[in-house]
Order: structure tokens, then sequence, then C-alpha cells
């Protein structure tokens, strides 16, 4: 563990935070209009909360929160599908735990489960695959979800479940892909950003070099970022530096772990496995094009869309929800007209105030707070 | 609420919306779901709005509604007596550190002591499903026993119950207890004021975890051991070097985040928090950090946290210190006027964050 500690040096931090005050000095119009940045993923944002790093920031720099936690962008149509599955007889259904809680139109799993459905939480596919090896009388279906990232070992326990012809367990995929929602926000005409933090997790598998066209086409510089928080101010101020610099780049903070060329035998395997969907709706962002995952016709029979009926129907965000817009930075999450009224943590209407790291859900929690925070923090104990 | 025309600057506006929310979480929360999920046993926000909802809506009663470990009650003869109950559900039954039959005494042992009582007798009841195994109930009545002699406090009454198969699952335990409150001793948030110290009496999170660990599901080894035990002698201790002591709670259910939640609410205090004081066991912090789980919120059966005057903390740790189960014993905070109901955090890392009430169970992250 003494690996991860270095990552969390407070006086590290200190010099890394001088550093980024004086990059930042003057905003990005020198007049005090902050940079706002993107941390692309649901990990990113974990670290930023649970470290405090928002407080120790300069308010000439703002982080926005990307589309990257999984669990929030499964639109309520598809939670509503598993759900369906869950509830079907003789099935055990197999989830992550942080997909539990989110709320499909009418329910969450948890509350199937509540209602006797047999769901279970688990820690990798191939746990829901020892469970269909033990109980063969039943069928088990894993909801996968997750970048690329997680498909990987989506794609492994697929592999193994044919090798040794377990017919029992399918998998109903969600899996989705970085690269499309980028650009989807890239394109998006009211656009307020001024760079990213890259996705650390995903480019382990894909690589740095998926991210070329932020920097060539969109002019937006990317630092593929760690997870500790040393990885986010170092990534951070490299950003800053390329603006100091008057350089555009996509640069690899998180060298230590992550390659240019990512990881050809993962990509090999979900090759393998996986095709692309023409479309998949992103909750809080709507359809995208080749965005997501679904399984290829050599593992037809462990497809859970094609083994079972399912309702499929599309539930459409609340019109007043304005996720897209905070998703985007183009809104503070106070600005969205349903906040804090007919959307809060307990009865959430858009992605972003479903996960506690959500942009909504964190402002909702800690909004008045950060001021009264940052300074308590200083004072002398 | 107001309906005038919202301030034409968007601080104005701003504002308005963070007084509403300021507003909305002020209110105990409201019980909005059609049926019981798990979430309302976690001890978070789900299980507040059940218990308001429900229980304390049809049992009102100026006893209960101080929603404490226990139960004060005052005698004719005008001493004072900690009444308390708890339910034993615990999945595996035998874990390392402990079993079902070691938490059903301790547990309910824990809740009298953080009253200031001194526990004395306790009832033990028991749902027990068919063909459960004679040799499996009488090695976790043997703990009991053991656990029962340990806290020198005698099982005095009892019940037994046998369900059908698949009506339980193995065995569940309920356990009350009876302890009498040395006069003069008054436990409670509302004497908690600024400038008093928190303190811990051992390292977080030992018994989520091993239960977590045991459960098999994880691939995962380590070795960490269920902290179970009973603290009323160890509350003796504190009490005795520290009798400014202001307030005790065992981070059970929902973890010191939540204990220190439900103090900030009941003291209307805000409660900081120091990261890099927080005893953590390394194997534990390793499994919480891979689990995405928070140690804050990961329950606890064998430590308390006490509020101590300042002066007094000194005094207080020393003396915990010097006893096997306070050894790890640690300050890990101190109480603050603003911000008001709210729990701090000050990041080893440098930073601060809140600590909230958790909404349901802590769930594993995926990312």
């Amino acid at each position: 563990m003494k690996y991860v500690d270095e990552y969390r040096d407070p006086a590290a931090a200190r010099v890394a935070v001088r550093r980024i005050t004086e990059l930042a000095e003057g905003g990005r119009d020198g007049a005090g209009a902050p940079y706002a940045f993107m941390e692309v993923c649901g990990g990113h944002t974990h670290t930023i909360y649970r470290h405090g790093i928002e407080q120790l920031l300069p308010e000439t720099v703002e982080l926005i929160h990307g589309p990257g936690c999984p669990v929030c962008v499964i639109p309520m149509g598809r939670v509503d599908d598993a759900i369906s599955l869950a509830e079907q007889p003789g099935v055990i259904f197999t989830s992550f735990g942080d997909m539990m809680r989110v709320p499909g139109s009418t329910s969450s799993l948890l509350e199937a489960k509540a209602r006797g459905a047999d769901v279970r939480m688990v820690y990798s596919p191939l746990d829901a695959l020892k469970i269909a090896v033990k109980n063969p009388d039943r069928r088990v279906i894993f909801f996968a979800v997750g970048f690329e990232t997680t498909a990987p070992s989506t794609a492994v326990t697929l592999l193994r479940a044919r090798e040794a012809g377990i017919m029992n367990f399918s998998v109903f995929s969600n899996h989705v892909t970085i690269v499309p929602p980028l650009k989807a926000i890239l394109d998006s005409p009211d656009l307020r950003l001024d760079g990213f933090l890259g996705p650390g997790h995903v480019s382990t598998v894909v690589g740095n070099r998926p991210y070329d066209f932020v920097s060539q086409k969109y002019g937006k510089p990317l630092v593929t970022a760690g997870f500790e928080p040393l990885d986010i101010l170092q990534s951070v101020v490299m950003l800053l530096q390329q603006f100091a610099d008057g350089r555009c780049e996509v640069e690899n903070q998180y060298n230590r772990v992550v390659r240019d060329e990512g990881n050809p035998i993962a990509m090999a395997i979900l090759a393998k496995v996986f095709t692309l969907r023409p479309h998949f709706e992103w909750r809080g962002l709507g359809f995208i094009a080749q965005s997501a995952l679904a399984l290829n016709e050599d593992f037809a029979a462990w497809d859970a869309e094609r083994l079972f009926d399912m309702p499929g129907v599309r539930v459409a965000d609340p019109k007043a929800c304005q996720c897209g817009e905070v998703l985007k930075g183009v809104i503070k999450p106070w600005e969205c007209k349903v906040f804090g009224t007919a959307c809060t943590p307990e009865t959430p209407i858009g992605t972003c105030m479903v996960s506690s790291e959500g942009a909504c859900a964190a402002y909702y929690t800690f909004g008045r707070l950060h001021k009264t925070a940052a300074s308590l923090a200083v004072a002398p104990a | 609420m107001r309906t005038e025309e919202p301030p034409p600057t968007a601080d104005g506006r701003q504002e308005l919306v963070l007084e509403r929310i300021e507003t909305f979480r002020r209110r105990r929360p409201r019980l909005t779901d059609k049926v019981v999920t798990l979430a309302h046993g976690a001890g978070g926000k789900s299980s507040a709005a059940l218990v308001d909802a429900v229980f304390l809506e049809a049992f009102r009663n100026e006893a209960l509604e101080s929603l404490g470990d226990g139960a004060l009650l005052t005698l004719p003869s005008g001493e004072q007596l900690a009444f308390s109950t708890d339910s034993y559900v615990v999945r595996p039954r035998r874990f390392p550190g402990g079993s079902i039959g070691h938490l059903a005494v301790n547990g309910t042992v824990n809740d009298l002591a953080m009253c200031g009582a001194r526990p004395t007798w306790l009832s033990a009841a028991f749902v027990i499903e068919e063909g459960f195994s004679v040799e499996e109930l009488t090695a976790i009545v043997a703990d009991m026993a053991e656990a029962a002699a340990a806290a020198d406090v005698t099982i005095v009454t009892g019940d037994t119950k046998v369900v059908d198969t698949g009506a339980a699952d193995g065995l569940y335990i309920n356990t009350a207890g009876v302890g009498v409150v040395p006069a003069g001793r008054r436990l409670a948030a509302d004497r908690v004021i600024p400038g008093d110290a928190v303190l811990v009496s051992g390292t977080l999170a030992d018994h989520g975890v091993a239960v977590m660990l045991a459960r098999g599901d994880l691939d995962l080894e380590a070795d960490v051991e269920s902290d179970s035990a009973a603290l009323g002698e160890l509350v003796e201790i504190l009490l005795a070097v520290a009798p400014g002591t202001r307030w005790l709670r065992d981070p059970t259910r929902g973890g010191v985040g939540t204990v220190c939640n439900e103090l900030a609410a009941a003291a209307e205090v805000a409660v900081v928090l120091s990261e890099s004081a927080l005893p953590i066991r390394r194997p534990v912090g390793g499994a919480c950090d891979m689990l995405g789980i928070d140690p804050l919120y990961v329950a606890n059966e064998g430590k308390f946290v006490a509020v101590v005057p300042a002066e007094q903390a000194q005094a207080a740790l020393a003396a915990m210190k010097a006893h096997p189960l306070g050894a790890d014993a640690a300050i890990i905070g101190r109480i603050a006027a603003e911000p008001e109901r709210i729990v701090l955090l000050e990041t080893s890392f440098g930073g601060s964050r809140i600590v909230d009430m958790l909404v349901g169970d802590p769930l594993p992250r995926i990312c």
C-alpha cells in the first residue's frame, strides 16, 4: 500500500496547488473567468470528492463532472428491462452493487429484490458464472454495464462459459464505449469546456490514441489522468501548462499504467465477443451512434436480449430534466428547473442526481458548504 | 414558500435554491416507499424515515422519542434504569473474531453502556428454522454464555420459537437488556458544545469488513477479525478519568459517519473529523479501498465514539489506551459551532469534504 500513499502526500499536493494557482491566474480570459475542465470518468469524480480536491483548487479552475459514470448513463428503459428479466420465473439476476439502486421508470433492482425477485450482487461477471454452475436448474443473467474497463471481463467470462458449455448463463449487455459520448459533448453548440481529464481506466484498454481527435479536430487539450488525488492535481497542472505554452495536445499523466497503444490482448478479446450497436441511448445525452456493445452472433446462445422477452420500451428522460446541459457544462445544477424540488437524491429524476457522485447530487449535498468547508479545513485544530 | 420575483443576480437565485434545499434537509426524511427494502435496515436516511413514519407515529412517548441506543426510565425510588433491545440476523453466523452469539450479547450490553448504565440483566429469544443443527445451536449458545460472563451480565429470561423451513434464515436472536444508571450520570447530545473533543475507542470498520470477507463472495483474503466485544468496563474507565464526558454512541450499522451525523443533528453542531487521525488497520483500509466502500460507514461491534470536554481529552485517551479494548483509541476530531448539523472530514490530502448520512446500504462501486 506504500505505492498508493505516495500519490496521497499532502506536501506534494500543496506544491501542485501552488503551481495550479500560478498557472491559472487571471482565469481563461484574464478577467477571472474560470478554466472549465471536465473529468470524464466517474472514478475521477469519486477521488475529487473523497479527498476534497475542489476545496483545494483556486476559483480560476472549475471541474465539471462528465458522463463517465457507467451506472448513471444507463437509460431508464434498460433498467426496466433488467427488472423484468429479474422478475421472470427461475431467473437469478446478478448485478454490480451500485447498479442496484438506480431507478427505472417505476422501481429499482433493489425494490424488485424486496418484491421477491432473486437479485444478487456480484463483484465480477466470473462470480455470476460461478452462480450459474452452482445452480444448474436456474437461469443466471449477468447485468453487464461499464465502459471498455469492465467489458473485457465480461468477454472473458463469455469465452469461459462457451468453453465449459455452461448454457444456463447469459449476459444482458449494456456496455458502452467512451469516444462517442466525448464526441457528442464536443459537438454540442453550447459547449463551455476548456479541456478534459481523460479516462484512466478505460485508456488502459483502448490506449491514448483514440482521443487524438479531441485536440486535433476540436482544439481542446486532454490529459489522461490516474485516480489518486495527486494524479488529478498533476493532470490539471499539465492542462494549464498546455495553455501557458500555447499547446493543445493529448497527453498521458497516467503513464505508469496507460500505454499509447492500450492493451491489444484485451481489445482482441472484445472484438471476439462484441459487436457495435448502431445506436444506444444515454441517459441525459440521448441517442448516440455506435456507442455501445452487443454480443455478436457467435454468442447468441448467451445473449439475454435474444433469449428473453423484455418490454424494450424507451422511457424518455423527463422533459424538465436538464442533465444534458449540466453534463456539457452549459448550466450549473442549481439552474435546472427541477433541481432541489422534483429532483432530489431520494427521488432522482435525471442521471446527475442518480449517483451520489453525479454533479447534481454532489451540489445538492455540498453546495452551500463549499466555502465553509474550505475555510474550516485550514483552521487550526 | 415565498413566490416573489427571484433576485436579478445569479448569486441571488443560487442563494434561493440553496436556502430551499437547506430547509428541506433539516426536515427528518419522509417515508415514500410502498414496501420495505434492505435500505430501511441499513441505519441511514431510509431507516430514520421508516422509524419516524411507522414506529414513532404509533408508539410516541418521551422515552422513545430521544431515539437513543436505549430508553432511560426513572423508578419511583428515583433510580434510573436503561432498557434496550436488538435483534441479530448476521450471515454468516460465524466469522473470524466471533459469532452471532457474541454479537447478540455484546450488542445489547453496549447499547446499555452507551446510555451510561451498568449492564446487568439480559433476555434472549430465539427464532429457529426447522432443520437447524442442534450442534450449531449449542455452540452459539455457548458463545453467548461466554460473552455474558465476560461482560458480567446474567441472561435471566428467554423464549424459543421454531418456524417452517424457509421461513427464517437459520437462526435469529433477539436480546433485551436492563442496567442501572449510577446517580448523577447523564450522557446526552444536548450536553455537547463547540470545542469538545471527539474520540473513538479503537480501529474502524473491522467487524463489517470481517463479515464481508467471511461471506466468501469476494475472492479476497485478508487477516481481518471482527471487533465484537463488550464495552461496559472501558466506558467505566473513561467516565472515571473524564467525568465530564458528554455523549457516547457505539457505531454499529452505518459506522462512525452515521453516528456523527446523528450527533451533529441532535446537538445542532458541526462534527469536524480528521482523516489522518482515524485509526484503520491496513488490511481493512485496503479492502475498503478495493471495494470502493468508505470505512466511515462500515459497522463496528466493539467500539464507541465519545465526546469529551477538550481539557479531559488527553486523560481520557491515555486511560483508554491502557485497556486492551482501547489500545488503538484516538482523538479523531472536534466539535465546532458551524456549519450546524454537518459532519466535515479534513482529508489527509489537505482538502475537506462533507460526510453525509448514507441513503441506503453502502454498495460497492464499479468505477
